[in-house]
């Protein structure tokens, strides 16, 4: 490194180098490291960190966007407590993931291996399964809200052509909890998928051992499948029950919480808190409270459905 | 892992002669599937017939299957009546802008965590996964406080600014996985050549990834295309929605002209089917890196 230059500049970039040079083998890889997961950080910091630091800021005060935020100390923690459309939004959420889940669960199980059967025309058949989960959101909406239409919708058409009743699919809330779950479990294509995945990538020599010991269909299912899945049994479950928590175009679109609250998902109750309702800081309250429960959620699975996963390959 | 199957394993051709109860299986196979193809079906059926119908055949009990006039022009009215043009643009700036930063940070973030060793690596790989199941609606609010302060509120930025740090922590953690599969003997090759980690980065990795790269671009596009929560919270002016959001206003202008909505309910879903048979492949991988290899 020559040391004698006239440029300032030059002289600025060679001390750089310079103490870079002087850094260890260790030090230089830790700097590079953290020069390639910088924008990470960066992103966290401002796009996670600094939100989280508000919204905590604005649990504590009433914001309606146009005056200052004023200190209201635990108001909108006891008004949580107390305030009967948040129980509704919180039970109909949890209702639905409770039914939804295990359901698109099992209906994406049984379809992957409906679908790992080997004919002719099977890539067919994976295309036309898999299709319905790539509908953008807002056109589904219209056309689940469509097929659910009381006087002219397919579905109500194929119950009375059975000779079934008209059912007010999204106008009684005893029905339109299932409405949402038919829709939902009609896209599951993207875990069937990694069902599919998973059923292939199970070694053929585990099914022929199992035969030859004279283990029937059900049993190769049981004995063999199952817990040859169960990491992407688990993984779908969680991939689910996070999805469920977060149901917003179609009820937004298709009931818009109705009827009767019946579809107010606490996403969609969060959204009108904070954008229609102009509540800052209970919406704040209630994003955190999401954020809690997704964490309660996520331990618990981890913890108590997590442990029973058989990993052929621990550690890798 | 393609559609497509795989070549018939060996093990298959000294299977035990069929039994009755293997036929009664294949065949029990075969009618579910058809059955089920039916289900999956009928509502993309359902969705094009009533596109194409008049008003007032839409209203008509029992429906009719085939659309007795087809009425083409609904397309016409449903895209024109709104300005589907700009929204199209405009979908098509904050999409192309979120795969570029998703695509070149994520891919560089992702680097760092499957090649280099490092002090604190661990525990930031650790934040990653723990904000990958996170999800948005938690941070909505939030957010919106912060892009509001900066005068964000009816631009694009909210949208297209916080992609370029990092991509996203699914991304990340895709190209991670991806990166890992890459032998590292090529990168220590280009090392000894005097390559730097850029270099290695950018000559050799990305090289490398370009399936895994198209697979998150993908992904992306189909997220940007799709997403209405993010676009009708920070948009305001109808000249800056995005296509899902004019159509999500569209619906709520055109209560009961169901031919419209459907007609562009089709609009917009059919760019994204043929995407899918186009990259077919891409989608497949997609799926599948998210849930494999934990």
């Amino acid at each position: 490194m020559t040391a004698h230059t006239a440029d300032p500049a030059a002289a600025e970039g060679f001390w750089l180098i310079r103490q870079y040079n002087r850094l260890t083998l260790r030090q230089r890889r830790t700097l590079m490291g953290y020069v390639f997961i910088a924008p990470f950080i960066l992103g966290f910091v401002l796009w996670w960190l600094g939100p989280a630091a508000v919204a905590g800021y604005l649990t504590f005060h009433k914001w309606n966007f146009l005056a200052a935020p004023k200190f209201v100390g635990m108001a909108n923690f006891s008004k949580m407590l107390g305030d009967p459309i948040l129980a509704q939004s919180l039970k109909v959420t949890i209702v639905f993931s409770v039914i939804s889940v295990p359901l698109g669960l099992v209906f994406a199980f049984f379809l992957a291996n409906l679908i790992n059967a080997k004919f002719r025309f099977i890539a067919i058949f994976r295309t036309i399964y898999f299709l319905p989960s790539i509908v953008p959101a807002v056109a589904n909406a219209i056309l689940w809200a469509w097929l659910f239409n009381t006087e002219f919708g397919l579905i109500n058409f194929v119950i009375r052509a059975f000779g079934g009743p008209k059912i007010g699919w999204l106008q009684d809330p005893n029905w339109v909890m299932l409405a949402f779950v038919i829709l939902t479990v009609w896209g599951v294509g993207g875990s069937m998928i990694i069902f599919l995945a998973g059923l292939q990538g199970i070694p053929q020599i585990f099914y022929e051992a199992a035969e030859i010991d004279g283990a029937g269909r059900w049993q190769r299912l049981l004995y063999v499948t199952l817990p040859m899945m169960s990491p992407i049994i688990f993984f779908n479950l969680v991939i689910g029950f996070i999805n469920s928590f977060q149901v917003f175009v179609s009820a937004l679109l298709i009931t818009n919480g109705g009827p009767q609250r019946a579809t107010l998902f606490l996403v969609l109750h969060i959204w009108r808190t904070a954008f229609s309702s102009q509540k800052m800081g209970y919406a704040a309250v209630l994003s955190w409270l999401l954020f809690l429960i997704l964490m309660v959620l996520s331990f618990f699975v981890f913890r108590y459905i997590g442990s029973r996963v058989y990993y052929e390959n621990p550690g890798d | 892992m393609g559609f497509r199957q795989k070549p018939a394993e060996f093990i298959e051709s000294r299977r035990r002669p069929t039994s009755y109860g293997d036929i009664l299986f294949h065949w029990l196979t075969v009618f579910l599937l058809v059955l089920f193809a039916v289900v999956m079906v009928t509502p993309f059926i359902w969705l094009l017939s009533s596109s194409l119908k008049t008003q007032i055949n839409i209203f008509q009990y029992p429906p009719q299957l085939i659309p007795d006039p087809i009425v083409p022009e609904n397309y016409i009215y449903a895209l024109t009546y709104k300005p589907f043009g700009t929204y199209f643009r405009n979908t098509l700036i904050v999409a192309g802008l979120n795969v570029l930063a998703v695509v070149f940070t994520s891919s560089f973030c992702a680097y760092g965590f499957a090649r280099l060793r490092f002090r604190g690596r661990d525990f930031w790989f650790g934040i990653v996964m723990a904000t990958l199941f996170l999800p948005y609606a938690v941070l909505l609010v939030p957010s919106f406080i912060v892009f509001s302060r900066l005068g964000w509120v009816d631009t694009f930025l909210p949208l297209v600014v916080p992609p370029f740090f990092g991509g996203g922590a699914f991304n990340i953690f895709l190209m991670r996985q991806f990166f890992r599969t890459i032998p590292e003997e090529i990168a220590d090759a280009a090392r000894i050549d005097g390559c730097s980690e850029f270099g290695v980065y950018w000559r050799i990795m990305l090289p490398l990834s370009k399936p895994a790269l198209i697979t998150i671009g993908i992904f992306t596009f189909l997220f940007a295309w799709n997403d209405l929560i993010g676009p009708i919270t920070y948009l305001r002016s109808p000249d800056n929605f995005t296509i899902a959001v004019g159509l999500a206003s569209f619906r709520s202008q055109t209560d009961i002209h169901w031919d419209l909505q459907l007609a562009a309910s089709t609009a917009v879903t059919l760019p994204v089917i043929i995407l899918f048979f186009l990259a077919q492949r891409y989608f497949i991988q997609g799926v599948v890196m998210t849930g494999l290899k934990g």
